[in-house]
């Protein structure tokens, strides 16, 4: 068999990995590595922060100088490390709860900078790790741990909130559209700004067991019926949009991006101008 | 069809995913739960297995003859 070229990306003796059985952060794993190949970033030259959760484990997964940071905090960090080097390519993993709970406010801020970050939030729906509690992206009426009679809070469009908060790239898409996130997060690399892709994912074992789809395959055919593609999405009348979401790039543009305004900062500062 | 399945099991953890996707009904669970081969000669080399197996446990090639 030829050996597959995304293999030399991961830490062969760390696998296989911890997740459930039919977890989709496999899925979505791969999917980063191939848009870095892709892309053809340098390993050496690429650094991968994660925060906490099922998703953050990813990092241990992958052959890059990698770190694993603070509940919520990966984009601090990564702003820190792309800041102190700027010629480093920055990708941020990070799940829905540790995106848009724990770190929701370093989220708007990364967003708002438009620093040169590529934040993949793994969405799946739940905070799995800890035994299945509702988080902030659980969908309106579906059941957790901490909300046995469906959740009756509205869950953010982490999309939108990007967006309004400043992003220069938004993308959402799922673990059963392999070939399309990839290049959702290819693209999402080479944007200059703060792009930002959700991946939503499937989570058999904490989520679909709760919500009648234990079956990890029966999850993804559940993505594969109810998400659109962006262009089919606006044509589709209201009423049929109730269960489904939209995937694919939301909003692309630019804005000056962080480091660079910075080095002028320093350049001026140094130099003496006024 | 001349296809290759190869299985990395110890990687594989028996979700199932592989077998619900493939279109000729070439994949199994065995026994144990684990992923296996069950009709090679039906494979048709679409990949989806290999696409949607969150484990990187399973992998198709078309055979290459010298």
């Amino acid at each position: 068999m030829q050996e597959r070229t995304y293999e030399k990306y991961f830490r062969q003796n760390r696998l296989p990995h911890i997740w459930c059985p039919g977890c989709g952060n496999g899925t979505v794993m791969k999917a980063i590595v191939e848009a870095v190949e892709k892309r053809k970033l340098p390993r050496d030259k690429t650094v991968i922060v994660s925060g906490i959760g099922c998703s953050s484990r990813a990092s241990g997964y992958m052959d890059f100088d990698t770190l694993h940071t603070a509940h919520g905090r990966a984009i601090p960090f990564a702003t820190g490390i792309k800041l102190a080097n700027p010629e480093l390519n920055v990708i941020v993993i990070t799940g829905d709860g540790d995106c848009t709970a724990i770190g929701g406010n370093h989220f708007i801020h990364g967003a708002r900078r438009n620093i040169d970050l590529t934040v993949v939030l793994f969405n799946n729906a739940i905070y799995g790790m800890t035994g299945g509690q509702a988080s902030p992206m659980t969908p309106l009426h579906k059941k957790a741990t901490t909300a046995p009679y469906g959740s009756v809070d509205r869950p953010f469009d982490a999309c939108q909130l990007a967006s309004a908060a400043g992003a220069s790239y938004v993308a959402r898409s799922t673990a059963f559209h392999v070939q399309h996130l990839t290049d959702m997060i290819a693209e999402g690399i080479s944007v200059e700004g703060f792009s930002f892709i959700e991946a939503v994912v499937q989570c058999p074992t904490a989520y679909g067991r709760k919500n009648k789809m234990p079956e990890p395959a029966q999850m993804m055919a559940w993505l594969r019926d109810h998400a659109v593609l962006q262009k089919a999405w606006d044509k589709l009348p209201e009423e049929k949009r109730s269960d489904k979401f939209p995937i694919g790039v939301f909003l692309k543009r630019q804005f000056e991006e962080y480091t660079k305004a910075y080095a002028e900062v320093i350049a001026s500062a140094q130099g003496g101008k006024k | 069809m001349d296809t290759e399945i190869f299985l990395k099991s110890e990687r594989c953890k028996g979700c199932g995913i592989c077998v619900a996707f493939c279109p000729k009904k070439v994949l199994q669970l065995d026994t144990l739960g684990h992923c296996s081969v069950v009709r090679p000669d039906d494979c048709i080399a679409c990949g989806q297995c290999e696409l949607r197996c969150p484990d990187y446990a399973i992998f198709v090639d078309k055979k290459v003859y010298a």
